[in-house]
């Protein structure tokens, strides 16, 4: 009998949690706001860095579900490792998302190419949220298509039992005492611009004689290196394998959670700063839906918590406010003033450009010390004699078998 | 009557052949002769010219690998086809095994397992040896390649040896051929289908690999599949060019392979007579 009524009871329990309205913990600005799809059924496509949210492990909010919950909309979430990956998927119409999260240069280059939707500021009433510096950067200089993620620079990531110096500089990449323990970016840009920006240019500089230099020294630095990597740094780098890569300062925080051993450095010829802000591709087909999830992005809650997840800098004081962080994380997440003041944004560079780097880039890659050129050549030529020969061969042969 | 309904159950086939294969193919030669503006060119083929020490580098890697691949493939396949059933079936099976896993993670593994801090370092280290250079070198991407790719060599040899009669290998030894001769004369002559079976198998995926190369090969010794996943996934998206690799890389795959049938056939011939 009692079995029967507990049975019920749970039952009726479950029904009613089903049937409530599900109101999420997380605090909003305006609740009424988001029930404005509540019921009809939309989903959301969004299109985002891998391991760049919030996501319920670890105790932390999940965002996605928190909005799903609130507004009723299902959100089909997806991610992308680079920004070219991301922008080649969506060039060949591989996809259609609703929210997308990509860099500064990307958003320049995408509107650019009339691949972003203006955003309706009047929907993203949060917008308001966020600090002005992070509004109307060179990417977006209108104020029309993105609304800022998250921000942060690049800088040194090193193992203070492997190097005895102070590293202030980008020298260190390039510093032969550290053979073989130097891990480098695997990507074009960040690697040009950390070339072009220890040579004192800018790191947007398109001017040919200036990138053969970069590309000079890069290819100089290459026996000094022991592997071009982007996430593998996480292993590598936690891991004790190499003492030294330049690498994004949220996921620095990161690798010194893991590794109390690694510490990290920006260096004094000035580095990359960078924004990556939420924009809606052309072609979205809910784009209030969309711009209502973009405003629920910049909750200061919400954002607190994705900031606190992944390591990144939010450009919300509201939500920066709401984080618990030490000395030491802050200096990092949120520097000075006076370092920003050396740091420069990407911008989306002409074609030629971006040819002649990733031209350079290739030739570094494949370059080798004792290269063997004769090989394919050789192996080509040998491969026709062959042909040529055996079916020779065999003609003979059958020739002389069937007479 | 009979070829009638033959046909029709092969329309199904077909017609997946020429959504999945054709036109892919025709679109990848369609790109690899036109420039952004749509414009017929011939600059992408003749531009691969520069990266001729790449592909130098992925013919000989995956070269090697085969022959590898090969050496280690044929002596494992003929021991396995002369046991008992029961054996036999376990050890394919314990082959198969890995490859129920992941081949990012296998791959993955083997990078904790060469690196200068890894698994097999710090083990010789307990010896005083060490350690030594395994990971981001051409040598870590050919074991890579053969570790992940053997089991494309085995099995297609073990299935051509089942069917070697062991009476036809006691009618040599009765004739007085030596191991050797065995081997030379009869074993290989009879498996040379499964031997092309094999290469192709094997050569084909590692000349295109590109995950191999950038986990244990460092990024530094890249490969034609790095080359054109560059292009296509890199800065300057250039499709046009990755496609004309791509049609370069199959007319090199075409001219192995064309190489190896006419061994087979050759072969095969021989046989018969």
């Amino acid at each position: 009998m009692m079995k029967k009524i507990i049975c019920v009871l749970l039952c009726a329990l479950v029904f009613c949690a089903l049937a409530l309205p599900a109101f999420a913990e997380v605090g909003v600005v305006d609740e009424a706001y988001y029930q404005r799809f509540q019921g009809e059924k939309i989903t959301l496509n969004v299109y985002n860095w891998g391991e760049y949210i919030s996501d319920g492990s670890d105790d932390s909010m999940n965002v996605i579900k928190e909005f799903e919950e609130l507004t009723g909309i299902s959100v089909h979430y997806t991610t992308f490792a680079s920004n070219e990956e991301m922008y080649a998927k969506i060039k060949s119409g591989g996809g259609q998302y609703d929210v997308i999260i990509p860099s500064d240069y990307m958003i320049a280059r995408m509107a650019s190419e009339g691949m972003l939707e203006k955003l309706d500021f009047s929907n993203i009433p949060n917008y308001a949220l966020i600090d002005d510096v992070y509004k109307g950067m060179e990417y977006d200089e209108n104020e029309e298509y993105s609304v800022p993620y998250m921000w942060g620079i690049v800088g040194l990531i090193y193992n203070t039992t492997m190097i005895d110096d102070e590293i202030d500089s980008w020298n260190a990449l390039w510093d032969e005492r550290y053979m073989g323990n130097i891990l480098m970016f695997s990507n074009s840009r960040d690697a040009f611009g950390i070339s072009l920006a220890r040579l004192g240019y800018s790191l947007n500089d398109t001017d040919p004689a200036h990138l053969e230099e970069a590309a000079n020294e890069l290819k100089n630095q290459k026996m000094l290196v022991q592997a071009y990597v982007m996430d593998e740094i996480f292993n590598k780098m936690e891991g004790g394998e190499a003492a030294i890569a330049p690498y994004y300062a949220g996921d620095a925080i990161t690798m010194i959670d893991e590794n109390p051993d690694l510490a990290f450095a920006i260096p004094k010829e000035g580095t990359n700063y960078f924004v990556d802000a939420m924009v809606i591709p052309t072609g979205c087909e809910n784009k209030e839906a969309a711009e209502m999830f973009i405003n629920f992005m910049c909750e200061p809650e919400v954002s607190a918590a994705n900031a606190e997840y992944i390591g990144y800098s939010t450009p919300s004081s509201a939500a920066k406010e709401l984080l618990d962080l030490d000395e030491e994380t802050m200096a990092i997440a949120y520097p000075d003033a006076s370092v920003l003041e050396k740091t420069e944004v990407f911008k989306a560079l002409p074609e030629e450009a971006n040819e002649a780097i990733d031209k350079y880039w290739t030739d570094i890659l494949s370059y080798n010390e004792n290269p063997n050129e004769w090989i394919g050549p050789v192996f080509l030529v040998v491969a026709f004699v062959a042909s040529i020969v055996i079916t020779i061969v065999r003609a003979y042969k059958k020739k002389h078998d069937i007479y | 009557m009979i070829n009638k309904k033959a046909r029709i159950a092969g329309v199904p086939y077909v017609i997946w052949m020429v959504v999945f294969i054709v036109a892919p193919l025709c679109m990848v030669a369609w790109y690899a002769f036109t420039d952004k503006s749509g414009q017929f060119t011939i600059d992408n083929i003749s531009s691969i010219g520069q990266y001729a020490p790449v592909f130098a580098r992925s013919i000989w890697l995956a070269l090697i690998a085969t022959v590898i691949c090969l050496l280690l493939a044929f002596p494992l396949s003929y021991l396995i086809s002369r046991m008992s059933g029961a054996r036999q079936s376990l050890m394919i099976m314990l082959i198969m095994l890995p490859m129920w896993m992941n081949f990012l993670l296998r791959t993955y593994a083997w990078m904790t397992l060469l690196e200068n801090n890894g698994l097999i370092n710090r083990f010789l280290g307990l010896f005083g040896l060490g350690p030594f250079q395994m990971i981001n070198t051409q040598g870590a991407v050919v074991l890579g390649m053969v570790y992940n790719y053997l089991p494309f060599m085995i099995l297609p040899l073990y299935s051509i040896m089942t069917k070697i009669d062991d009476s036809i290998i006691n009618a040599a030894k009765d004739l007085g051929a030596n191991m050797w001769q065995v081997t030379w004369r009869v074993i290989i002559p009879l498996a040379m289908p499964g031997i092309t079976t094999g290469i192709t198998m094997v050569f084909v995926p590692s000349i295109s690999t590109f995950i191999i190369s950038r986990m244990l090969g460092g990024g530094g010794n890249i490969l034609i599949g790095d080359l054109i996943e560059m292009q296509f996934l890199g800065n300057t998206y250039n499709p046009h060019l990755g496609s004309a690799m791509a049609l370069v890389l199959m007319v090199i795959v075409l001219l192995c392979m064309s190489i190896a049938n006419q061994f087979d056939d050759e072969e095969m011939e021989g046989m018969l007579l």
